[in-house]
């Protein structure tokens, strides 16, 4: 469940930790993406494993549009720029939620008989359930791809360069505009596989997103902004202190544990685990 | 102190108590409940807003969990009145100092947490706050606490019949938010808060005491949303803990203070009057289907003034003002 925790953090890693802007709306890009898994599935019945690529692409196109039409105006506002980055991006999800209301209803839905749904394999005597399986897999690729995107290309670069000093870069003849929508489209196709892994194993509904989009937070914050493998460790400390707090405290509270760690590690740590920024 | 600068704050003081004057005379003209309903409703987040702004627009530590310190105050008046029997009005005050403490307590370690890691910080706080009193079976649990009727009387502020009592006492509630930040505005702590905001390193290198000036201003803060609290608990006679401790709520509390103008005078107030009234009737003129229309015109209206006007709407009404407020 951590590694899972880690793939929707990790989209969030990119826009949140990365280029420094404040996206509320994460949660609602995650349902999303589950919204669009789900039809593909009803409606053409494409497994989950074969759309989750174009639930990504339709994120990354949601994602870039995003930036193009809100972020990039919100960054641009010369007073308080944190604020309106919070509530432009959270009047989007508000307004994602009512459009997934009005056009989705809001009935819980789920995807069954999927390949992988409700299958389990068992490792060495431990049986473990198929979806969250293949989903660590794919976070630790997402992971991966990501660091060596960032650090070994030149897009990475230009990425991390834009953040630094959007000025300088610009006279080294880099669009901000264009490295920062592709940013998110990133961001947002990362989301969509996360989406399209959990729709197998989890109900989809138009709120189902905040829960979700707190604990990816918490995972980017306690991993520290601006590093990739900080955003992967903390999603992994997040899982085990989720199962950990399970056996001790009620179901209901497990998610308190989660927070109490974030806590102690910035009281500790006030730049998260690996954070530079 | 320049005598331009004392002109506006008298000013400032006249126009206030204008406007709650013609604001105390409005329910005798309009009868309807339902437009009173909105009225009080508008009221209180204008208190709230003002008392979140405090805080986060003049000390500049964004808070998202703010929610915590409203549902503090709410459910220590509720459980005071229902287990113990102890009227509403000293509920209003432990619900305050309670919050005010534990604001200070949480303030100790947050403080030194800068930019998102702070504000995450805040909204993780408010979640367990949350999660613990949705666990906590005396309190109700998930369920909440109706609070009994016991007739309408001002000592136990409990009004069945009519809502104008509430309306007057949540109009005392955003003027005494109003005038402290009025009044924290020209003080020691206002001008210690401003260069906390605006230069952390340099206030503390003229003798600023940061930390305090944070307490300071995170107490002031949590008390008076916390009253705010105690009253909503009041006003609705039931509260569950979602809907007075949710994250959503911080968000709804941050809301009109930036719309309005983010660490102005009048900012909130203007961002309430503003955005309450639109909220209540989208909500009932286009939200009965429970299809989200309204969500969506909510929404789309929240981004649309962000982008249009980060500074706030504040600033529609005089520049001047605002340059003389820096």
């Amino acid at each position: 469940m951590g590694l899972l925790y880690g793939l929707i953090a990790v989209g969030l890693a990119l826009i949140f930790g990365l280029m420094d802007v404040v996206n509320f709306a994460h949660g609602e890009f995650l349902m999303l993406a589950m919204y669009v898994t789900f039809f593909l599935f009803t409606f053409f019945a494409i497994d989950p494993l074969l759309s989750a690529p174009l639930a990504a692409a339709a994120l990354f196109v949601l994602g870039a549009a995003v930036y193009l039409v809100i972020v990039r105006f919100a960054m641009r506002a010369k007073a308080n720029v944190g604020m309106v980055q919070i509530f432009a991006t959270f009047g989007l999800a508000i307004v994602m939620r009512g459009l997934a209301q009005l056009f989705f209803t809001a009935d819980y839905r789920s995807v069954p008989n999927s390949w992988l749904g409700g299958k389990t394999v068992s490792v060495a005597g431990i049986y473990l359930p198929q979806p969250q399986l293949f989903g660590a897999l794919v976070a630790i690729a997402a992971f991966g791809g990501l660091y060596l995107f960032i650090n070994r290309t030149d897009f990475g670069r230009a990425l991390e360069a834009t953040r630094e000093d959007p000025g300088a870069v610009a006279l080294v003849g880099i669009d901000k505009n264009r490295v920062f929508a592709l940013g998110w489209g990133l961001g947002g196709a990362l989301v969509g596989l996360a989406g399209a892994i959990m729709a197998t194993f989890f109900y989809i509904y138009p709120d189902v997103g905040a829960s979700f989009a707190l604990i990816a937070y918490v995972t980017v914050a306690l991993g520290g902004f601006g590093s990739v493998f900080g955003a992967f460790a903390g999603g992994i400390v997040v899982g085990l202190v989720e199962a950990t707090t399970a056996l001790i405290l009620p179901p209901s509270l497990k998610s308190v544990g989660i927070y109490a760690v974030y806590l102690l590690v910035v009281f500790i740590r006030p730049r998260g685990l690996f954070g530079s920024m | 102190m320049d005598k331009q600068f004392v002109e506006r704050r008298r000013r400032d003081l006249i126009t206030a108590a204008g406007l709650a004057a013609v604001a105390a005379i409005v329910p005798l003209f309009v009868k309807d409940v339902y437009v009173q309903n909105i009225m009080v409703l508008t009221l209180m987040y204008a208190a709230l807003s003002q008392s979140w702004n405090i805080l986060s627009g003049y000390c500049g530590q964004i808070s998202l969990g703010h929610a915590l310190y409203f549902g503090l105050g709410a459910y220590t008046t509720a459980l005071l009145f229902t287990k113990f029997g102890v009227l509403p009005w000293f509920g209003m005050i432990a619900g305050g100092l309670i919050s005010a403490a534990i604001a200070m307590a949480l303030g100790y370690p947050c403080f030194r947490l800068g930019g998102h890691y702070f504000a995450i910080a805040t909204i993780v706080i408010a979640e367990i706050g949350l999660l613990l009193i949705q666990n906590w079976d005396w309190a109700g649990a998930a369920l909440g606490i109706d609070i009994p009727v016991r007739g309408d009387s001002w000592l136990k502020f409990q009004f069945t019949r009519s809502k104008l009592p509430y309306f007057y006492f949540a109009l005392v509630l955003a003027c005494v938010a109003w005038f402290v930040t009025w009044w924290l505005e020209d003080s020691k702590w206002g001008y210690w808060w401003r260069a906390v905001k605006d230069n952390p390193q340099a206030a503390e290198s003229l003798g600023v005491v940061v930390f305090n000036s944070k307490m300071g201003a995170a107490a002031v803060s949590a008390f008076l949303v916390a009253v705010g609290g105690s009253f909503y608990a009041q006003f609705v006679s039931y509260i569950d803990p979602g809907s007075v401790m949710g994250f959503q709520f911080s968000l709804l509390m941050a809301l009109p203070a930036v719309l309005g103008g983010i660490g102005t005078l009048w900012g909130p107030l203007l961002g309430a009057v503003i955005l309450i009234p639109i909220t209540e009737l989208t909500r009932s003129y286009i939200g009965g289907s429970g299809r989200g229309v309204d969500l969506i015109v909510y929404g789309a209206l929240i981004v649309l003034i962000a982008l249009a006007r980060p500074e706030g709407l504040v600033g529609l009404f005089s520049r001047r003002r605002k340059e003389a407020t820096r």
